[in-house]
């Protein structure tokens, strides 16, 4: 009898070289890779291009054109070209209104959609279609079916964004082998091409997103330690920022869809001039035939961006704290992502670390190398070289608690997969029902945080308040993925969901929650107070009126106006915002029920004497 | 995949079960434990496999974070132990120490208040000493006196202070951000 052996997560024919790809889905510019004979390479297309600039054509009769022919027509037809499409992804139309772009959204709930001449478009469609070119491309050149791919996101992305991703994915025929974060993609490329060890930075700034986070290397292990940064902010913002500088230089205002998309390019183009040139010149005519000439140079350029490398900053030095490590703790600097060419990003850089960062690999493709060479471990073919990736989420999650509170249940850089349960109860007397909000972010008040879902337990037993026991499960994956499952324990019912986000945060908002939950820690701290104090004295409150109704008769008319009289001035601190008073009031209706209580347990014992559990009292 | 639920983190891991730790031994062991059966492992196996190694790979995760941190270690050492440490419940604690935490809270409030880092870097290095001092206490209490009731006490403040380097941190940040 012949026995097949194999590896749990191998193939059974392990000699059978299994086909996968790594996908760098940028903002400006998308990449596919793959590892052939033991080294990673990207796939270029057949004029020989490795980069397929993020950029789809949605034509009236329906022709989809991806890449530089798409390109080509943006200025031509800048409503139906759709481009940095990734800014879009998970997010909803109130996030995106303040921003400048020609396209016609569509007011839908959920995730904002465009109207196009092939018709209405979701963010995660034109994604899909990206892929699908990238998907031909690779099929072509290695001659066969994909078993898979690896497809990379912003570490910062959170779980709609991420979401987003994997089902323009499935949308485009690709089974996902995994979700990777930007920045460990390229750390893997990076630490496997030069056998490092040690601690450090890996600084992404692309298109459309920032991201910082720092890992520890050691033989076959990278460990992520800490992530951080904002998912809207790139080379984008430094390309609109020059654009507003030649409108203001040249004087010009009110331009018209497609000389504002001109223009915007021009700005890119001397953007990327200024890389290894002092100065350049910025023409173009315009659709009236206006001539536009300005000179634009090198430190113009740094000053005008200044604040956006200064962005950068906060989420790195967070980072940092986040790992519980200093500067001098960093063995190297590597810079991702096409923006990093820029001289006084790179110089930014090198001031606060003190050392010149690492470049040796082209900050356009690491990234997607560095997918390709995950991409063929998970689809089971292990050379030689062996290694591990523990990673971590970007975000703490939470659940909605009374009071308008956030309970954090996964704190941020947790290592994933990871899961924690908490235990919740009831509030009322009889309560059947229990909403479950869960939120993203690291502010304290639920009205501050970013609400990935909302959920509801039914059919909890009707028990007094405070006996129902409810253990909600937040489950991470290795992709970063969020599920939730909820329990009641003395009963077992259950409600669970893999957590779909519909609606976005807006656009710098995750940023901005991060940076408003430490200015604002002490409002969140008196409002917590607030909540909590709101809390305890409702239960106090309500736990009064269920006595009163119940054992009423136990007070005579001069004790029981005593007890209103403390009802009433607890309701009234209740609806203040003075926590101390709150909390007073509560404390005087404890002291006024004191005797009360004390007679309904004489009460309670005596009918447990005769004969009654203690339990239905 | 065979791999036991039931059994301690400790156990896990291959480490006696005792407070003081070495810390190399923890992260040889977790790293091993990661590589057998991180979910990377089994991207390519069939789904009943994939859930399998992500709930192992979940358990590695939450027991080496126990493990890892003293005040996680301690509590969960009295949980075997059939002692609830009661965090939540038991604030009876000595008034010298409560009028200790009092003056740490005042102190970082007036270092927050007059932005000085410099100050809150200074009271996070204090307070890394006496975390150091008490975590030392407990090493003893739990491994050579087993005076669990005792470490139970030792537990709370240690939660205490853990919350005060969080407020140190928190305080950092906010002025720093």
């Amino acid at each position: 009898m012949l026995l097949q052996i194999s590896e749990p997560g191998m193939s059974a024919a392990p000699h059978q070289h299994r086909l996968a790809v790594g996908i760098d889905l940028g903002t400006t510019n998308s990449l596919v890779a793959t590892v052939r004979s033991g080294s990673a390479t990207c796939l270029p297309d057949e004029q020989g291009h490795a980069l397929l600039p993020s950029v789809v054509h949605y034509a009236s009769d329906a022709t989809v054109t991806v890449g530089h022919a798409a390109q080509a027509r943006q200025n031509q037809d800048p409503a139906n070209t759709v481009v940095s499409v990734k800014r879009f992804m998970g997010r909803g139309l109130t996030d995106v209104a303040d921003a400048a772009t020609p396209y016609r959204f569509v007011d839908e709930p959920g995730m904002l959609k465009l109207q196009t001449a092939a018709g209405i478009k979701s963010p995660v469609e034109v994604s899909a279609d990206i892929l699908k070119a990238l998907k031909a491309r690779a099929e072509a050149s290695l001659g066969g079916e994909l078993v898979g791919a690896v497809i990379t996101v912003p570490a910062y992305f959170d779980d709609a964004q991420r979401q987003a991703t994997k089902d323009a994915a499935t949308l485009a025929g690709l089974n996902v082998l995994r979700l990777l974060n930007e920045p460990t993609a390229a750390a893997i490329a990076y630490g496997l091409d030069n056998a490092a060890e040690g601690t450090y930075v890996v600084y992404d700034l692309g298109g459309g997103t920032f991201d910082v986070s720092i890992l520890e290397l050691t033989r076959g292990l990278f460990e992520v330690r800490a992530t951080s940064g904002d998912s809207q902010l790139g080379g984008d913002d430094f390309d609109h920022r020059l654009h507003c500088w030649i409108l203001e230089t040249a004087g010009l205002s009110q331009l018209n869809d497609r000389d504002s998309r001109l223009l915007l390019t021009k700005a890119r183009q001397a953007k990327e001039t200024l890389t290894d040139h002092a100065s350049t010149q910025v023409t173009a005519q315009l659709s009236d035939g206006t001539l536009v000439n300005v000179e634009l140079t090198a430190e113009t350029l740094q000053q005008i961006t200044a604040h956006l490398v200064q962005k950068t900053i906060t989420p790195l030095r967070r980072a940092l704290r986040d790992a519980k490590l200093g500067v001098d703790d960093i063995k190297g600097v590597v810079l991702v992502g096409g923006a990093t060419r820029m001289p006084h990003v790179r110089r930014a850089v090198t001031e606060l670390f003190g050392r010149e960062p690492l470049t040796n690999l082209d900050p356009d493709k690491v990234v997607a190398l560095g997918a390709a060479m995950q991409a063929n471990v998970l689809a089971g073919n292990k050379g030689d070289d062996d290694w591990l990736l523990l990673d971590v989420i970007p975000l703490s999650l939470g659940l909605e608690t009374m009071g308008g509170l956030v309970e954090k249940v996964i704190p941020r850089n947790s290592t994933i997969p990871t899961a924690r349960a908490q235990e919740f109860t009831t509030f009322k007397d009889g309560q059947t029902a229990m909403a479950i909000h869960v939120l993203q972010g690291e502010r304290e008040l639920v009205t501050d945080g970013r609400s990935l879902a909302r959920f509801e337990l039914r059919g909890i037993p009707p028990m007094v308040a405070g006996a129902a026991r409810i253990r909600v499960t937040f489950q991470v994956d290795a992709d970063g993925l969020l599920s939730v499952s909820a329990r009641e324990q003395s009963t077992g019912i259950e409600a669970s969901i893999m957590v779909k986000p519909s609606y976005g945060l807006s656009d710098d908002e995750i940023g901005k929650m991060l940076r408003e939950s430490m200015q604002h820690a002490s409002d969140d701290m008196h409002a917590r107070k607030l909540g909590e104090a709101r809390v305890e004295a409702e239960s106090i409150l309500n736990a009064t009126r269920a006595a009163l109704t119940q054992d009423g008769d136990l007070l005579n008319d001069t004790e029981r106006a005593e007890v209103d009289a403390a009802l009433t001035s607890t309701e009234a601190a209740i609806a203040g915002h003075d926590a101390d008073a709150v909390r007073l009031a509560a404390e005087a209706l404890n002291e006024a029920t004191s005797e009360f209580a004390a007679r309904r347990m004489d009460r309670a014992v005596s009918r447990g004497l005769s004969g009654h559990k203690i339990d239905e009292i | 995949m065979p791999f036991d639920f039931s059994q301690s983190h400790f156990v896990l891991f291959g480490l006696p079960t005792t407070f003081a730790l070495d810390r190399a031994v923890l992260d040889t062991a977790y790293r091993k434990l990661q590589a057998e059966f991180h979910p990377d492992r089994f991207a390519a196996a069939d789904d009943a496999q994939k859930r399998l190694s992500l709930q192992i790979a979940t358990r590695v995760n939450e027991a080496y974070q126990t493990l890892k941190s003293p005040l996680a270690r301690a509590r969960y050492l009295l949980q075997l132990n059939g002692v609830d440490t009661q965090e939540d419940t038991n604030t009876a604690m000595p008034v010298d120490f409560l009028m200790q935490q009092m003056e740490w809270r005042e102190t970082i409030a007036d270092a927050k208040t007059q932005r000085n880092v410099d100050e809150l870097e200074e009271l996070n290095r204090q307070l890394a000493e006496e975390i150091t001092e008490l975590t030392v206490e407990l090493a003893e209490l739990l491994d050579e006196q087993h005076a669990w009731s005792d470490a139970a006490t030792a537990v709370r403040k240690l939660r205490f202070l853990e919350k005060l380097n969080d407020e140190i941190g928190n305080a950092i940040e906010a002025v720093l951000f």
